[in-house]
């Protein structure tokens, strides 16, 4: 049996997104800057996209929507943005989570080596920062709050409602990467007090290489791509036009059918976390309510990961994991660190993360697998030896 | 999946001398569970000739397969011998390792001195204890991105 449930990393593309992406290829491969009817008429598919984008965000206009390559870039700018028009203002202190995706933390390492003071605040046992932890870290020079809508390792829902009514309250910008959320869970900027948003289409069955920076009508924008005057100046480079018009049908139709999809993973995913809780020594990583419907994270004691998910690839099961090795470097997953799981304990996680094309049979073949695949690696590791005989003590 | 060599991922998915071996003549475990590996290797040892070799790993795809090519290359072989057994030869042995993850075919090769030093150890041999594993993670992951 074939089971994709590595869909956090990449979903397949919808026969929506891959049908309206090969039309657009077909209709308006003009050059949207260019002034005849070629050009105008991809410039007309590009602004048609802007406005489906914006009226699905909740955006009060189209030129809130900004197009990029993906949610990384997305991040880079609304970060880099935020800092240099507050550091024009003396304003050079930036507050996060420890727990945000590279995209962002990276750029605030850079920051900091620039500069700036950075605040990141502490996710917690269950991957969940509160609005009292952003308002009271807020200072007189806070030029931006950054704080993902979803935790793309563990799934965890950030009450962004609430830490923006925060930020308005005390006029500090507020940015979101939403990448792991739109069109899972409902997010809308007016409706949750975002200034700036990221999002990337293949995380909704859309095409790789293409997403939208949303920044609130006032928002400066500092440029990353200097050249052309595309994106009203703020992002230089001619329009991927057949990915940003797919992107943009592509939320329409998985917005329309966001709550019955819902409808069908959520059991699934509840039968996921009940079933992996019985393997004994485990753990589900993140809070067990405020969680996307799709993401499911375990940590299991004595064995690593990356084994587990090579054991689970022969057995057709396609997943993800937090540990080191898979990652290239000697520490595990920063996000299951931050929820203060031990290194040890850390290397041993599972990332399964569900579509609405996975079907009950699959999570009843994960369930009959993932068992049987961590009491092998438990049998011939040496760590859960020592566990088991008491020479090292169970952490889970 | 293209990450490893069909060698490697022979002797992950078939590990040989997998398992605890009870009346071993040395025990030898290197690694961190910190660090993501732990590699045990048991030898039964008759008149300076390792007659038989086991393992067990905690550790990813490539600890597992570099500690099953080890025992497999030092069976039948006389303690000297084994002592010259190199992380380079494993590794060669398995068609070879993504750079990352040439520390695994380190703590392979420094697993079976261990062994070896417990032998030594428990016998009473003397020998120059520089030449063995210090528990430093780090000195195997600076092998780490090297060419072979």
């Amino acid at each position: 049996m074939f089971v994709y449930a590595d869909n956090a990393a990449t979903t397949k593309m919808s026969k929506t997104a891959q049908k309206t992406m090969i039309d657009a290829m077909e209709r308006v491969w003009g050059n949207p800057s260019s002034l005849h009817t070629t050009g105008q008429e991809a410039k007309e598919a590009l602004e048609g996209a802007r406005e489906t984008i914006a009226r699905l965000l909740g955006a009060d206009s189209p030129r809130e929507i900004y197009f990029t390559s993906g949610g990384s870039e997305a991040d880079n700018q609304a970060i880099r943005s935020a800092a240099f028009y507050g550091a024009k203002k003396g304003k050079k202190h930036i507050i996060s989570t420890a727990f945000e995706h590279h995209a962002v933390l990276h750029t605030l390492k850079k920051l900091e080596k620039e500069g700036f003071e950075i605040t990141l605040l502490d996710v917690h046992e269950n991957g969940v920062v509160t609005a009292e932890q952003v308002k009271e870290a807020i200072r007189p020079d806070t030029a931006l709050v950054t704080v993902m809508y979803a935790n793309n390792e563990i799934g965890t829902v950030q009450p962004i409602h609430e830490i923006g009514a925060v930020c308005r309250a005390a006029g500090v910008p507020f940015h979101t990467d939403a990448v792991q959320a739109v069109c899972h869970i409902p997010v809308n900027v007016r409706e949750d007090n975002i200034d700036m948003l990221s999002l990337s289409a293949h995380k909704f069955h859309g095409p790789k290489g293409v997403g939208v920076l949303y920044a609130k009508r006032g928002t400066l924008l500092a440029n990353l791509i200097e050249g052309g005057a595309q994106e009203r100046g703020k992002r230089a480079g001619t329009e991927n036009i057949p990915a940003i018009v797919s992107m943009a049908e592509t939320m329409q139709e998985e917005l329309a059918k966001m709550d019955a999809v819902n409808a069908s993973i959520i059991p699934l995913r509840d039968k996921l976390i009940a079933g992996l809780s019985e393997i004994p020594h485990s753990r589900l990583n993140g809070d067990r309510e405020a969680r996307v419907p799709g993401t499911v994270n375990f940590c299991f004691e004595g064995i690593e990961g990356e084994s587990l998910l090579l054991m689970l690839d022969e057995e057709g099961i396609q997943a993800s994991s937090g540990s080191a090795c898979t990652s290239g470097s000697l520490d595990p997953s920063h996000v299951l660190l931050a929820l203060g799981l031990p290194h040890e304990v850390a290397h041993g996680s599972l990332r399964l993360s569900l579509s609405e094309e996975n079907t009950e049979e699959q999570i009843d073949h994960i369930l009959a697998v993932v068992p049987k695949v961590v009491a092998y690696l438990r049998d011939i590791s040496p760590v859960w030896e020592a566990l088991e005989t008491g020479e090292r003590p169970h952490l889970l | 999946m293209a990450l490893y060599s069909e060698k490697v991922m022979d002797h992950f998915k078939n590990p040989r001398n997998v398992g605890k071996m009870e009346d071993a003549d040395g025990i030898g475990e290197v690694g961190n569970a910190k660090c993501g590996d732990i590699m045990k290797m048991y030898l039964k040892i008759e008149n300076g000739i390792i007659v038989d070799a086991k393992f067990n790993t905690f550790g990813c795809g490539s600890a597992i397969a570099t500690s099953s090519m080890a025992t497999e290359l030092i069976k039948g072989k006389s303690i000297e011998e084994a002592l010259t057994l190199s992380n380079k030869a494993v590794v060669e042995a398995l068609d070879g390792l993504p750079t990352h993850k040439i520390h695994c075919s380190v703590l392979a090769e420094e697993a079976v001195k261990a062994a070896i030093r417990d032998y030594y150890d428990k016998n009473g041999i003397e020998y120059d204890k520089e030449k063995f594993c210090d528990g430093d993670c780090a000195h195997c992951h600076a092998h780490d991105d090297e060419e072979l």
